[in-house]
C-alpha cells in the first residue's frame, strides 16, 4: 500500500497538559480507518494538527512524502486533505444550495472569480447532483439553521468532499444523530466517499459503527496511540477493552446490573 | 448586455439629462449624495462580510486631499487625472493598512479603522501648509481642457458622480454575485469553514478593504471637485459615522441601497436644517430610528417589497 499521510512523533501540549504525544500513524490510499478513544484522548487534537488548525508542539506530518507541517488549513485542504467537524461547520443563515455553491466557488481562482457569477445553471445543476449523492437534495432551498442534525452532518461532509480529497478526516460524523439514523447516515457517506477513492479516517464513539465500517482501527488513550491494527483485533485487545471501550466493566458487573 | 445593466445605464443617462434642467442646489445635493453613496457602497462590501468600518473617512478625506494637493503639485485641473490619482493613493494606503486590519474583527476592526482616520485628521489639523482646520480651496475641474463655466460648473462633478456611481455600482453588483463576493457572506457566517474550503479569510477581507478604500477615495475626490473646498473634517470620526448611518438607512441588501440611503440622507438633512437649524440632527436621528424600527433592512427593502409584489 502507498502511504498517503504519515505522522511522526507528533505531539501537542497546552502548558502542563499533554493533549497528544508520540503519535505515529500512517494512512494508506483507499483505507477506511476508525479512531476511538475516550473524551480527551487526543482524537480531535490529532485531526486538528493534521489539518493545520492546531500547530503541533513537535513531530512531523507528511502527505505524499512531503512535509505539510506549519501549513494553514486552506493549504492542507488544497493539498488534498479535507475534513468534517464534530459540530458541523456550515453557513447557517444561508440555504443549503448557497452553502454548496460557495464551496464550489471557493475552488475557482483568478481575476474572473471577482465578477463571474457564482450561481449559474451549470453550478446549480452541479450542486443538485452532489446533494442527491448525499440524499439531501430535498433541502436545497432550506436555510441551514432549520435543518435536522443529521442533514447538517451530511452537508458538512459533502462540503468537505467538494475539494476532491485524497484523505478525508471525519470528526464524529454520527454525533448528535439519532441511533436509528446512524447507519443510514454512514451508509450514505461511505457510498459517496468510496466512489471517490479517498482514504477515510473517522472518529467515532459507537463501536457498532466502527465495527461495521472501518477496516483498520486506531485506539487513543491519554494522548497516545494505544493500539493500531485490523478493527476486529483492536476491539479484542485487552488494553483497549480496559481503557477505551470499557467492555471489562460489563464483564465485571452482574448481568442484570449491566442490562439496567 | 443584460437587461438589468441596460436598465441601469438608461437610468444613468436619464439622470445625466435631468442634470441639465435641475436647479443648481439639487445638482449639488445629488452630487454630494452620489459621492457619499460611493463611499457607502464600499462600506457595504465590508458590512456584508460582517465588518463595520468607522474609518472610511480616512479614504474619503485622502481622496479629496489628493485632488487638492495633486492639482497644485502636478499643476493640473484634469478631473479624470485627479480622480485616478485619488483612487490609486487610497488603494496604495489601504494595501498597507489592510495588512494589519484584516487580522481584526468586530469592535477591534471598527476602532482600529477609526484610529487611522483620526491620525489623518490629527496630521491635517496640524499642517498649516494644508490650511489646518480651515482646509483649502480646490481649483475648478476640467475635462480634457473643457472648462464648464458659470452655472454649468457643478454639472461636470455631477456628471462624473453619475458615471462613477453607475460604473462602480455595476461592478459591485457583479462582484457581490461572484465567488469572491459571496465569500464575504461566508466569512461573516463561518470563518473556519471558509478556511477549510481552501480560501484565506484574511485575503477575502483584504480585497474587500482595498475595494472599499478605493471607492471611498473616489467619493472623496468627487466631493472635492463638486464642493471646491476640502478640510480635515472629512476624516473626522463623525464623517465615518455618517457613512455607517447612511448604510443603515439605505440597507445593505443591494448595491442601490447605499445610493438611495445617501440621497435620502442628504434630502432629510437639507430640509431638516432649513426647518430647524438648531435641532436638525434630532430630526435625522428620529428618521434613522423610524427606519430601524419599521424597515430594519433599510429603505431598499421597501423597494424590494414593492417589486416583489408587482412581480406576483
Amino acid at each position: 500500500m502507498t502511504a498517503l499521510l504519515e505522522t511522526r512523533a507528533l505531539a501537542r501540549t497546552f502548558g502542563a497538559v499533554t493533549a497528544a504525544a508520540d503519535i505515529n500513524v500512517t494512512i494508506n490510499a483507499g483505507e477506511i480507518v476508525g479512531v476511538i478513544g475516550s473524551n480527551g484522548a487526543g482524537k480531535t487534537t490529532f485531526i486538528n494538527m493534521v489539518t493545520g488548525y492546531l500547530p503541533p508542539s513537535s513531530g512531523e506530518i507528511l502527505f505524499r512524502g512531503k512535509s505539510i507541517l506549519g501549513k494553514a488549513p486552506r493549504q492542507v485542504m488544497r493539498a488534498g486533505i479535507c475534513r468534517s467537524f464534530q459540530v458541523a461547520q456550515l453557513f447557517p443563515d444561508l440555504t443549503v444550495l448557497d452553502n454548496v455553491l460557495i464551496a464550489y466557488g471557493m475552488l475557482k481562482k483568478g481575476p474572473l472569480s471577482l465578477i463571474r457569477p457564482l450561481s449559474t445553471v451549470h453550478s446549480i445543476k452541479q450542486a443538485k447532483v452532489l446533494l442527491e449523492e448525499y440524499d439531501i437534495a430535498e433541502y436545497l432551498r432550506e436555510k441551514v439553521v432549520t435543518l435536522p442534525q443529521g442533514v447538517r452532518k451530511l452537508l458538512d461532509i459533502a462540503l468537505a468532499m467538494i475539494g476532491k480529497p485524497q484523505v478525508l478526516l471525519l470528526d464524529e460524523p454520527t454525533s448528535g444523530v439519532a441511533i436509528d439514523d446512524k447507519f443510514e447516515l454512514m451508509d450514505t457517506v461511505m457510498r459517496a466517499v468510496r466512489s471517490s477513492g479517498a482514504a477515510v479516517l473517522f472518529v467515532e464513539h459507537d463501536m457498532d459503527v466502527i465495527a461495521r465500517y472501518s477496516t483498520r482501527l486506531i485506539a487513543f488513550y491519554d494522548g497516545r496511540v494505544l493500539a493500531d491494527g485490523p478493527t476486529a483485533k483492536v476491539l479484542k485487545d485487552d488494553k483497549v477493552q480496559e481503557l477505551v471501550t470499557g467492555h471489562h466493566l460489563e464483564i465485571s458487573y452482574p448481568k442484570e446490573v449491566s442490562h439496567a | 448586455m443584460r437587461y438589468s445593466t441596460m436598465f441601469v445605464i438608461s437610468g444613468a443617462t436619464a439622470l445625466l439629462a435631468a442634470g441639465l434642467v435641475m436647479p443648481g442646489w439639487l445638482t449639488f445635493l445629488l452630487t454630494l449624495a452620489l459621492a457619499k453613496g460611493l463611499v457607502v457602497m464600499g462600506l457595504l462590501l465590508l458590512m456584508r462580510a460582517g465588518m463595520v468600518s468607522f474609518g472610511q473617512g480616512l479614504y474619503y478625506c485622502l481622496g479629496a486631499y489628493c485632488v487638492g494637493i495633486g492639482g497644485d503639485y502636478f499643476e493640473t485641473q484634469n478631473a479624470l487625472v485627479l480622480i485616478l490619482l485619488a483612487v490609486l493613493v487610497c488603494g496604495a494606503l489601504a494595501a498597507v493598512i489592510g495588512l494589519l486590519l484584516c487580522r481584526y474583527r468586530d469592535i477591534f476592526f471598527a476602532m482600529f479603522s477609526m484610529a487611522f482616520s483620526m491620525i489623518l485628521y490629527g496630521v491635517l489639523i496640524k499642517s498649516s501648509s494644508f490650511g489646518s482646520s480651515d482646509g483649502f480651496n480646490v481649483k475648478p475641474p476640467l475635462l480634457f481642457g473643457w472648462t464648464p463655466g458659470g452655472e454649468s460648473g457643478p454639472l461636470l462633478a455631477y456628471g462624473l458622480a453619475v458615471v462613477a456611481v453607475t460604473a462602480v455600482g455595476i461592478f459591485a453588483w457583479h462582484y457581490l454575485r461572484s465567488p469572491m463576493g459571496y465569500a464575504g457572506e461566508a466569512v461573516r457566517e463561518n470563518e473556519i469553514r471558509v478556511e477549510y474550503l481552501g480560501i484565506s479569510v484574511a485575503r477575502v477581507i483584504y480585497i474587500k478593504y482595498l475595494l472599499a478604500a478605493s471607492m471611498a477615495g473616489l467619493g472623496g475626490a468627487i466631493t472635492a471637485l463638486a464642493a471646491g473646498h476640502i478640510d480635515p473634517e472629512m476624516a473626522y470620526w463623525t464623517t465615518s459615522g455618517e457613512f455607517v448611518f447612511i448604510a443603515l438607512m439605505g440597507g445593505t441588501g443591494h448595491v442601490a441601497g447605499p445610493v438611495l440611503g445617501s440621497v435620502l440622507f442628504e434630502l432629510i438633512r437639507t430640509y431638516a436644517f432649513q426647518i430647524s437649524p438648531y435641532t436638525w440632527q434630532m430630526i435625522l436621528g428620529i428618521a434613522l430610528l423610524a427606519i430601524i424600527l419599521y424597515l430594519p433592512k433599510g429603505v431598499w427593502s421597501l423597494v424590494e417589497r414593492v417589486t416583489k409584489r408587482t412581480a406576483v
